[in-house]
């Protein structure tokens, strides 16, 4: 029985073929036809890892740092990695309870799978870090990951800074999903203004992971990546001294400051009070800090220097006699009779100074701040064409040339417009027709409606400094490499028409405000010190009742006279007259600017302004109230801001 | 050549000796894509055989030597001493099942002065011996069910006992000795059974119990309605269809799930549920998935050598061993499978064509046997990688991680060839 069959032989072999044949089909549609694999396999083993440039930093005008980069570290957790540690020792290390602990770790598995890493505990406290770094090696399955954070060498400017926090979904929608959730980005200050250019480009790396997700080297050699390019630094107009004196001299008042170089439109300072150290907005309590800033009743996230609009007052008159001047309706030695009031509208409007010939000429109104004069010569070019709404209208054109009523285009975010009346606001108000120049006089001494924001005085003052023209204000100088967003404060603004000798005329009254006139405590020995005054009346609604508060403290100045080199503007808040706080504030910033010191025997002056506590009472009073609320509400709050500003998004979702 | 002319390469198979080195170095080389990083010294880790793939060349070389030994030996040598060396096989058999060690659950090794061997390995060369010498003998007619049956239990025997070890893998490959049956003449039905018994096995996994019991009902009412006249005249016709479904019903309704409940494993179960697509059972399906995705991700011409992502990175598991196809897969891509599938094919289809030239019974059932081993574990290993077949766990022949699989097949196909370089001869 050798051989039995031979075409069994052929059979066998017909099985062998057709079972490698339905293999190869198999293989056929696995590796070629089907494309899930691939896709699958570069899901689980390659890593696109975000690699984060460095962000710009911040330079003032002496070449200081004064915003830079610093790591924090947050604690990352891989929970599959996590076995056999001393949980309370551990737990102790980093200051949590067992309870926290096994909650976080379902909150990492959640997140993230137990597989990948995810934040433990976000940016520690460099205490934290150091004690937990030396023990880690006791926690397998945990490790420390740098995170870059600002650090503020100087505690100050806090409102120009701004702050760097996690994006919100809102900005990633309109980013077009540039940004991804978790990114860190610019929320208020030049941190947001210039967050194009600060934050560099972002690179691209491709890691090849392993199962247990450790990672084994770049992909593919690292041909895919694209490097990540640092941040562009920023060179400020900001002196930092000036800044960090304005903030001592403003603290425990509301109000701000700001000095600008009229020459280029620089801002020398910004100060918005109360203010804050930067500090507080970084690192492990930054939002618990933030909670209470935002429901602190001085407002301190509210920048006061470029968003609060304050009747200019007495500040107000040196463009009204440009304005009349350059309309032609007075000459410098347009002079009137003011006995302490003005009657020529049926009302008594009241004049703080009531020595005889105070107003005898331009220069004397300007000095002694003659309520009665600008009055008149208010009327009298709203009047010129016995058509009170043209005579507005005009009035409004020359304002708005001037600067007011419209937004300067400062590089900080939210910048507030101020205010100036027009021709429709009245209609509104009192009726098409029914109303006449004595009607709205009050807005000739910057009373009434009239409200401008800190900057936009400074700019008026900076204007009048250069003889009718101005940079827009900003904060950047330069920006490393350059950037074209700065072309728009090269732009020289001119004011149209008005004369050379009526900026003369002015100025010189400015001169004498500070040298006999109303401000006097401003002067500084060997320097011309042209200033203007200004207290405002104003109002607030309290508990639903409008309450007459007490006057705005204002102080506008450029110094010195020939060649100014600062354009100033100080508001303190219902601290009284503008002489009395604004103007030796005001003072004291130039003497530092100017002379780089300031000499000993104003120093009483300094320690005087620097302590003086003039928050007003109602703000006290709401103070008060949020220190009495008992800590759980207190906690409540902060829970409340922290899910607002979307620092919540450490939680499953 | 002058090589051939010397005595111990005389009358070799070359074709087959160059098909063998081939495979064992695409072994190598795919093992060394498994462990080797970036970086490392190839030399310093040969030297001191510190990764598998060194391990590996160690085995290959003993390899070598065994080949070069069974070269050596006197042909009669294996009829003379087939069923010795079965005998010998299975009492090894029974002292793994007293002595053996328990590695990776499966109760299958010996341990004897620190090495470590799987006797099922090499017993499978001694059931093939035993198998050819019984086949061959003059007194054996293979037409008569008495030799059948001795036959089949030769076969299985071993397969029994592996069983009882823990690894139904190896146990299965016994069965492909049908294959040498089926060539001597056992009937073609017992194949066409032996299919039929397994589609109903599946049908009885996948389909509903008593869905199933009503379709069978319902194909023998209709096989006896057409067959009506026929079986008009012969009764016992109606009495084999009945039979038929009897059993086909009590198998399905009884049988499969008895051994699902009691003779497998749970483990065993899932895979088997898994590959069916019954169940979704993440641990099972994920040897099954990762593999897939290994060998999907390879595409058409596979990610380069050293290049692959998912087989150098541990994802898929017993990727040395069981899952080695995976690197194939993933770094040389369809084109690569495919050219190893035809090296299998060629040296299978070869092992045929030396079975068939043969004038002694013994070596060509043995050839069958080897091929049909081969064949075997080629076609299951694969089609696990695939995800044809259930996750069992048996190496692919001479590219698998291993020493005892490599040094079965290496005296598997080199007893062959020593036979085959005597096929003047009739041996019994």
């Amino acid at each position: 029985m050798s051989v039995f069959n031979q075409s069994r032989k052929t059979v066998i072999q017909l099985i062998f073929l057709a079972i490698v044949g339905a293999i190869i089909i198999r293989l056929f549609f696995l590796q070629v036809l089907q494309k899930k694999y691939k896709q699958l396999a570069n899901e689980q083993a390659i890593e696109r890892k975000v690699v984060y440039p460095s962000r710009g930093i911040i330079y003032d005008c002496k070449g200081r740092a004064v915003v830079t980069n610093d790591a924090l570290y947050d604690l990352m957790v891989t929970p599959a990695s996590v076995k056999s540690m001393d949980t309370a020792y551990f737990c102790n290390l980093v200051g949590i309870d067992t309870a926290q602990f096994r909650r976080l770790i379902y909150r990492a598995i959640l997140k993230n799978s137990r597989f990948r890493s995810s934040v433990f505990i976000p940016l520690l406290s460099p205490e934290d870090y150091g004690r937990l770094q030396e023990n880690l090696y006791q926690f397998p399955g945990f490790e420390l990951v740098e995170r870059p954070v600002r650090n503020y060498p100087y505690p100050a400017g806090a409102s120009i800074f701004g702050y760097i926090g996690e994006v919100d979904s809102a900005t990633i929608r309109r980013s077009k999903d540039f940004y991804l959730s978790g990114d860190f980005v610019g929320k208020n200050g030049l941190e947001r203004s210039y967050e194009s250019v600060l934050m560099g480009t972002r690179g691209i790396q491709y890691l090849v992971r392993d199962v247990r997700n450790r990672p084994q080297g770049p992909y593919a050699g690292g041909i895919y990546d694209t490097p990540s390019v640092a941040g562009r630094n920023l060179y400020l107009a900001l002196d930092m001294d000036l800044q960090t004196l304005g903030e001592r001299l403003m603290q425990n008042k509301i109000g701000a400051i700001v000095a600008l170089d009229p020459k280029t439109g620089g801002v020398l300072a910004l100060v918005s009070s109360p203010d804050f150290n930067p500090n507080l907005l970084r690192g492990a309590d930054r939002s618990s800090n933030y909670a209470r800033l935002l429901h602190d009743p001085e407002e301190p996230l509210f920048n006061r220097a470029t968003q609060a609009g304050y009747p200019p007052g007495s500040t107000f008159k040196p463009v009204d006699a440009l304005i009349a001047l350059n309309e032609g309706v007075i000459t410098p030695a347009f002079g009137m009779v003011c006995l302490g009031a003005y009657y020529g509208c049926g009302r008594v409007y009241k004049c703080t100074e009531t020595k005889p010939g105070h107003a005898s000429s331009l220069l004397n109104a300007i000095a002694y701040s003659c309520n009665s004069y600008f009055l008149q010569v208010f009327r009298m070019i709203v009047d010129q064409d016995h058509h009170v709404e043209d005579g507005l209208v005009n009035w409004d054109l020359h304002l708005g040339q001037f600067g007011l009523g419209h937004r300067l285009g400062i590089d900080l975010p939210g910048e507030s417009p101020g205010y100036i009346p027009d021709t429709t606001h009245y209609d509104k108000v009192f009726g098409r027709g029914r109303w006449n120049s004595c009607t709205v006089v009050s807005v000739g001494i910057g009373q009434g409606e009239t409200v401008e924001t800190p900057l936009q005085i400074a700019n008026l003052m900076a204007i009048i400094a250069n003889h009718g023209y101005y940079y827009t204000p900003h904060l950047v100088m330069r920006v490393q490499g350059g950037d074209k967003a700065l072309s728009s404060f090269q732009v020289r603004h001119e004011i149209p028409q008005v004369g050379e000798s009526d900026y003369q005329t002015v100025i010189k009254g400015m001169e004498e405000v500070v040298e006999h006139g109303t401000a006097f405590d401003a002067q500084i020995p060997g320097i011309d010190i042209c200033g203007k005054t200004g207290t405002s009346e104003n109002y607030k609604v309290i508990n639903g009742v409008r309450v007459k508060l007490q006057d705005h403290s204002l102080f506008g100045a450029f110094a010195p006279m020939e060649n100014p080199k600062i354009a100033i503007c100080v508001v303190v808040e219902n601290a009284g007259f503008g002489a009395t706080w604004a103007a030796p504030i005001a003072s004291l910033m130039m003497e530092k600017y100017l002379n780089d010191s300031i000499a000993t025997d104003r120093l009483p002056l300094l320690q005087r302004l620097e302590g003086a506590d003039l928050i007003p009472d109602y703000i006290k009073v709401e103070k008060l109230k949020v220190d009495s609320l008992e800590k759980a509400s207190l906690r409540r709050l902060a829970v409340g801001s922290r899910e607002r500003m979307g620092v919540a998004s450490n939680f499953p979702r | 050549m002058n090589r051939k002319n010397t005595t111990l390469a005389r009358g070799i198979d070359w074709p087959v000796v160059y098909l063998f080195f081939a495979l064992a170095l695409v072994g190598v080389l795919s093992i060394f894509a498994v462990e080797h990083r970036e970086g490392e010294s190839v030399l310093k880790t040969l030297f001191h055989f510190s990764k598998t793939y060194a391990q590996q060349v160690k085995w290959l070389s003993i390899c070598a030597i065994i080949a070069i030994v069974i070269l050596q030996v006197d042909s009669k040598f294996f009829t003379a001493t087939a069923n010795l060396l079965y005998v010998a096989g299975i009492v090894l058999l029974l002292v793994v099942l007293v002595a053996g060690k328990d590695i990776k659950g499966s109760h299958s090794w010996l341990v004897i002065g620190g090495f470590q061997f799987q006797p099922a390995e090499l017993c499978k060369l001694f059931t093939a011996l035993a198998l050819a010498k019984y086949l061959s003998g003059l007194e054996t007619n293979f037409r008569r069910l008495k030799s059948q049956v001795i036959a089949i239990a030769i076969a299985l025997v071993p397969a029994f006992i592996t069983i009882f070890q823990n690894e139904t893998g190896l146990a299965l490959v016994y069965f492909c000795f049908f294959i040498p049956m089926y060539r001597e003449g056992l009937p073609g039905e017992v194949l066409v059974v032996a299919f039929s018994l397994v589609i109903l096995v599946i049908s009885a996994l996948l389909v509903n119990k008593d869905l199933l019991f009503i379709i069978l009902s319902g194909l023998a009412l209709v096989v006896l309605y057409l067959g009506r006249t026929a079986m008009s005249r012969h009764r016992g016709r109606i009495l084999l269809v009945v039979l038929i479904w009897g059993f086909c019903s009590s198998f399905v309704m009884f049988a499969v799930p008895f051994a699902f409940k009691h003779i497998l494993k749970p483990y065993q179960v899932t895979r088997i549920n898994v590959m069916l697509g019954k169940e979704i059972n993440p641990q099972a399906g994920y040897n099954v998935m990762q593999s897939k995705i290994a060998i999907g991700s390879g595409g058409f011409l596979g990610k380069g050598y050293l290049k692959g992502t998912q087989t150098r990175f541990d994802f898929v598991p017993e990727q040395s061993t069981d899952f080695i196809f995976c690197t194939i897969g993933e770094e040389f891509g369809f084109i690569g499978c495919l050219i190893l599938l035809v090296i299998y094919m060629a040296l299978l289809m070869r092992i045929i064509l030396i079975a068939e030239r043969q004038r002694s019974v013994f070596t060509r059932v043995y050839a069958y046997g080897v091929a049909s081993i081969i064949f075997f574990h080629m076609a299951i290993n694969i089609g696990m990688a695939v995800g044809l077949a259930p996750v069992i766990g048996i190496p692919l022949p001479l590219i698998s991680y291993g020493g005892s699989s490599l040094m079965t097949f290496t005296a598997l196909i080199f007893i062959l060839l020593r036979l085959d370089a005597d096929r003047q001869m009739v041996l019994r």
